[in-house]
């Protein structure tokens, strides 16, 4: 609906006569009422299905993904497939009927994350039983191949001083807190199985309301946390800012997030030497290769193309 | 499944209505929010404009300024201003004063300008001194110009106000963004009805404001029957 937000703002500022004025913004809601009346509003509907002799490569709207569809690609490409790159499509929500209608090939997803997208009532466990649990929950023309060591999770991460202060190793020890603890994040983040509320529910953890920063973890909600303006947040366990910010992300040894390991998703295109690319980048493909990904992109600024190109020259898998 | 539906429904949702994030609060954090915004732009771009409009001066440079802060794009501003300030409401109030600068200093200065010359000079012709042209001329023949910049201002705001829930606690732009997550697009759908209903509420008392500011003068010096003059003036 942002787009009928926009719309009415840009009539009304047009200063045209009023009665052409209201006339237009009430047609003009009305198109945009009737639009919003049902179907998904962020779908496509486009789902093209790609010629036969390309892979569609896409990636979500988050750099780090980006950078791993992009190995992907010239992996790819590298072993004579031609790639076509659609990049920054959004989030699951929106990609995820792309390609269940074979509109894209091979995606860099998180094994925990699309399990949750796809079975919302997944029990979980350890990184191994989700990867079991997410293949018997994709739908018959989607597949995941081997998942990587990598991964870049959820995780209640808080400042090292703030660890310190109060003896913070897992989330439970959050209890040990005496003063009154500020959650901040995306407005997602209060309402998630793993949110507020299951810190209470499971660790009797008090917290003492809820700052919406909706940059997903980004540079606002580190400058929140380090500020001391929140104590408590969700940052990607990949993010180079735990490292560059003094942060500590709490161990969570009863599984509340569930791993998200690095995975491609892939549609019923991709042949068994598609797949075995792949599959030798997720063998190499650790934790720690991901976070200095990361940290490339956002202390370096260098760009996905030049990332991934220099990772796969070191990693010498093809 | 029909949005539309399920966003009138969210609407009269009585649930919605009670605790922190009930829909009244947020109703009057939009509209609080939206006003102090517009005084904030207000004390910076009247007495500008007005400056402008009297001496002429400084035109050039106050059309091309507000030219380039319209182009500023106000998340982008919201998120430098936050990164230097923190999270809270400084920086959704900064960045969206800038939004609301360029439509009320034009609204001021061109309130002055769009004067007829020979009005001025009429009322310097009869003694009047400069302070006296400026209150007792400029300013009231100005003002359905300068109401005009407001109202423009303040739908420009309160539609770009929903952008402060981006980091901070306030006002209807938190039910589009946990809407937008969630997708729960009937919470969206319903916030953002709530955000055009409050734009037509305000331009509806604009609109009135805009009429009721228009001196008596002007406002009978155009008169409909244009022989009624020329009748009396026959009697």
């Amino acid at each position: 609906m942002e787009f009928a937000i926009m719309k009415g703002k840009r009539m009304f500022t047009a200063k045209k006569g009023r009665l052409a004025l209201i006339s237009v913004v009430a047609v003009g809601a009305a198109v945009a009422l009737a639009g919003c009346a049902s179907g998904d509003p962020l779908g496509s509907g486009s789902g093209a299905v790609s010629a036969a002799d390309t892979l569609v490569v896409g990636s979500q709207d988050y750099y780090s993904n980006e950078i791993i569809a992009e190995i992907y690609s010239q992996a790819l490409e590298a072993n004579g497939f031609t790639v076509d790159r659609t990049f920054r499509i959004g989030q699951r929500e929106v990609y995820l009927p792309e390609l269940e209608a074979g509109g894209v090939d091979v995606f860099p997803e998180y094994t925990g994350s699309l399990l949750q997208a796809l079975e919302p009532n997944a029990v979980g466990g350890t990184s191994d039983a989700i990867y079991t649990e997410l293949q018997a929950a994709l739908p018959a023309t989607l597949r995941v191949l081997d998942k990587a060591a990598a991964s870049d999770q959820n995780s209640w991460t808080v400042t090292q001083a703030f660890a310190e202060k109060y003896n913070l190793t897992d989330i439970a020890s959050l209890k040990n807190v005496t003063e009154p603890l500020m959650v901040g994040g995306t407005s997602v983040l209060e309402t998630r199985p793993y949110g507020p509320a299951a810190l209470k529910a499971k660790y009797g953890i008090e917290t003492a309301g809820f700052t919406p920063i909706e940059d997903g973890g980004g540079p606002l909600t580190v400058k929140a946390l380090v500020d001391n303006a929140i104590q408590l947040t969700n940052i990607y366990t990949a993010s180079p800012n735990i490292k560059s910010d003094k942060l500590v992300a709490l161990s969570d040894p009863d599984n509340l997030f569930f791993a998200d390991n690095v995975v491609p998703l892939v549609s019923e295109k991709v042949t068994d030497k598609a797949a075995s690319v792949l599959n030798k980048i997720s063998a190499a493909l650790s934790t720690e290769d991901l976070v200095s990904l990361n940290s490339e992109s956002v202390n370096d600024q260098k760009s996905a193309e030049a990332i991934a190109a220099a990772w796969l020259e070191k990693a010498n898998l093809f | 499944m029909n949005y539309f539906a399920d966003a009138v429904a969210w609407l009269f949702d009585p649930t919605n209505y009670v605790g922190s994030n009930a829909i009244g609060n947020r109703v009057l954090e939009h509209l609080g929010f939206t006003l102090l915004t517009l005084v904030f732009a207000s004390v910076i771009a009247i007495p500008l404009g007005f400056f402008i409009g009297h001496t002429g001066r400084g035109r050039g440079l106050a059309v091309g300024t507000a030219g380039a802060f319209r182009s500023i794009p106000t998340l982008g501003l919201l998120t430098l201003v936050a990164l230097s300030v923190g999270i809270g409401l400084t920086a959704p109030y900064a960045a969206l004063t800038v939004l609301a600068i360029p439509p009320i200093l034009a609204g001021a200065y061109t309130g002055f300008e769009a004067i007829d010359r020979a009005t001025i000079d009429a009322a310097r012709a009869v003694g009047m001194s400069a302070g006296q042209i400026v209150r007792k001329v400029e300013l009231p023949l100005s003002l359905p110009l300068l109401m005009g910049g407001l109202r423009s201002a303040t739908l420009q705001i309160v539609a770009t106000a929903t952008l402060a829930a981006y980091v901070a606690d306030i006002g209807l732009g938190r039910f589009l963004f946990t809407g937008l997550k969630n997708l729960d697009y009937a919470q969206m759908l319903g916030g953002s009805i709530l955000v055009i209903l409050l734009a037509l509420l305000l331009e509806g008392i604009f609109t009135v404001l805009q009429k009721l500011v228009v001196p008596r003068g002007v406002a009978a010096g155009r008169p409909t029957d244009i022989w009624a003059g020329f009748t009396k003036l026959a009697r």
